[in-house]
């Protein structure tokens, strides 16, 4: 626990540094930069380029997370269970289509910059939360929703104050699954001129400068480790809440 | 008074409840066994319409329950269920207020409803009300989901095995805790068992479910000194009718004057009890004590009197 402290803090201070101060790095990165060549991307600022990188993860994620939770709601009731297969397909498909096939073809019609990136995330994203929380409502303990049930909740109140908040951690486990790929995922968003990290990996691709895809890859790596990190962590504290983790 | 009226349940063409017809006593314990599948569980799940009935009806102090929608007629019953059901994200508190709370009372009025009940039922409020069901021991998570079931005052409980998942000891004194919390209250319970000796020691009338019908129904000791059908007596067992008999008399019913020699019984204690007392330390009476005065004795005579008389 100590030690998992420091080094989170490490982390924490190491990412810091090198989205704020990038300078400070010129001498690591220097033997791996061309002869004569920039060692540090100064084109743009690595914490627009963070900060815009990050917006448009959580932007794709959290509109994944919308529909895709309540697609799960839809076809864990009752009436909706025959759209089971159907729904699964379809995050089965946005899953597996690469992202980068759905930014060719979704140039054409959105145009360049971040449009094509966020459906590209949004599709990718679907399915790890779909079937999470799928797993998460249909897989609660029996005696306590049947005590819903007869104790008078009418099915919205079972929804809102029992499934949703028992099935909260496993859903919670899907969002980080689709956050952190999203994550990684976003750097090809570059290609399609979206401001991402991956402008900085890709221009040490086409000058074949290591330097800056190393740069690049360190710094989405990083945000990468520690939101997974927090993400686990909140997980863990919901479980507790609500009694999943006790059973002894 | 609840009367069930000629209700059935068909599955697939098979009836697990057949025609059964009966009307339960408000203020009194109704146990109702039966083997697996014998549509007893059935029974008491269409009572509250967590299923429907494919026919008939069932009327609450003259209300058929078919008239309300079932969510709201659920409030007005309580339900209790083996493994307890209890929320586990809620606190003990938030779960015996769960009724309450639907039915709109103010938090004061639930608070205070919520430690009554805690208390009731042996638990220090200060100490369990923000607790969590998982931090509770089984026989304190059952207490808290028969509270939670009692929490609204409802016109009727139900249990549907409420006691199967403790151990023995635990069992035997959530039965007696049952029992008095019933008679202290007044409530009406409909309690559904497998087991034939919590039915005739808990019930104020015991329900004999066969097959989907309803084969017996009355207070214990017809079912035991008069079972109707072969399955009855196969449920009772030949072997324990007189032992059963015997667990729901009183001590107080057989006093006499006199001494006898070694520990006493209390006169709340059964003729059961004080059987066993003699046959184990080899007396032929034992003292009785009420409140811990000597109140007279019992001789295995008497005892074996009354089995003899009842049989």
């Amino acid at each position: 626990m100590r030690i998992g402290l420091v080094l989170r803090a490490a982390m924490v201070a190491l990412l810091l540094a090198l989205v704020l101060r990038p300078g400070w790095f010129e001498p690591v990165f220097a033997p791996l930069a061309p002869a004569g060549g920039p060692v540090i991307y100064t084109r743009s600022s690595l914490l627009s380029l963070s900060l815009s990188h990050l917006w448009l993860v959580a932007a794709a994620s959290s509109l994944a997370t919308l529909v895709a939770v309540t697609l799960a709601i839809l076809v864990t009731r009752p009436a909706g269970a025959a759209f089971r297969p159907l729904s699964r397909t379809i995050t089965n498909v946005g899953q597996t289509f690469p992202p980068v096939a759905v930014l060719a073809l979704a140039v054409p019609v959105l145009g360049f910059g971040a449009g094509p990136t966020l459906v590209a995330l949004f599709l990718y994203g679907l399915l790890p939360i779909f079937e999470n929380a799928m797993t998460g409502l249909s897989t609660l303990p029996p005696h306590t929703m049947e005590a819903a049930r007869g104790i008078g909740l009418n099915n919205r109140q079972r929804l809102m104050r029992v499934e949703l908040p028992l099935a909260l951690p496993v859903i919670l486990a899907g969002i980080r699954l689709s956050v952190v790929i999203a994550l990684g995922t976003a750097t090809i968003g570059s290609t399609v001129a979206a401001r991402t990290l991956g402008e900085v990996i890709i221009a040490g691709l086409l000058t074949n400068n290591t330097a800056f895809v190393l740069q690049g890859g360190l710094i989405v790596g990083l945000f990468a480790v520690l939101i997974y990190d927090a993400l686990v962590m909140l997980e863990h504290r919901l479980a507790r809440r609500s009694g999943r983790a006790q059973r002894g | 008074m609840i009367e069930i009226d000629r209700i059935t349940k068909v599955y697939d063409g098979h009836a697990a409840v057949d025609e059964v017809s009966m009307t339960v006593e408000t203020g009194t314990i109704t146990a109702i066994v039966g083997t697996s599948g014998s549509g007893k569980t059935t029974l008491l799940r269409m009572i509250n319409r967590l299923v429907e009935p494919s026919s008939g009806e069932v009327r609450i102090n003259g209300e058929p329950t078919h008239a309300v929608k079932p969510h709201l007629l659920r409030r007005r019953i309580g339900y209790a269920i083996q493994g307890h059901g209890l929320f586990p994200h809620h606190s003990v508190a938030r779960n015996i207020g769960a009724v309450p709370q639907l039915q709109g009372w103010d938090k004061a009025k639930i608070r205070a409803r919520v430690d009554e009940l805690l208390t009731l039922f042996g638990l220090e409020p200060d100490a369990y009300r923000d607790r969590f069901p998982g931090e509770l021991s089984g026989g304190q998570q059952q207490r808290v989901g028969v509270a939670r079931a009692l929490a609204s005052r409802p016109d009727l409980l139900l249990m549907d095995e409420p006691f199967g998942a403790l151990d023995p000891i635990i069992r035997t004194r959530a039965q007696q805790d049952l029992r008095d919390i019933q008679r202290k209250l007044g409530s009406t319970i409909m309690l559904v068992t497998h087991d034939m000796d919590e039915a005739v020691s808990l019930g104020d009338k015991v329900a004999v479910m066969d097959q989907g019908r309803l084969v017996q129904y009355g207070p214990p000791e017809e079912i035991i000194a008069r079972p109707a059908t072969g399955f009855v007596a196969d449920m009772v067992g030949d072997a324990e009718r007189p032992m059963r008999l015997l667990s729901l008399i009183p001590v107080s019913d057989l006093i006499e004057e006199g001494a006898a020699p070694g520990e006493p019984v209390t006169a709340g204690a059964t003729l059961r009890e004080a059987l066993s007392a003699c046959l184990w330390t080899g007396r032929d009476a034992v003292p009785v004590t009420r409140d811990g005065a000597p109140a007279g004795r019992v001789t295995l005579q008497a005892i074996r009197a009354r089995a003899e008389r009842q049989a």
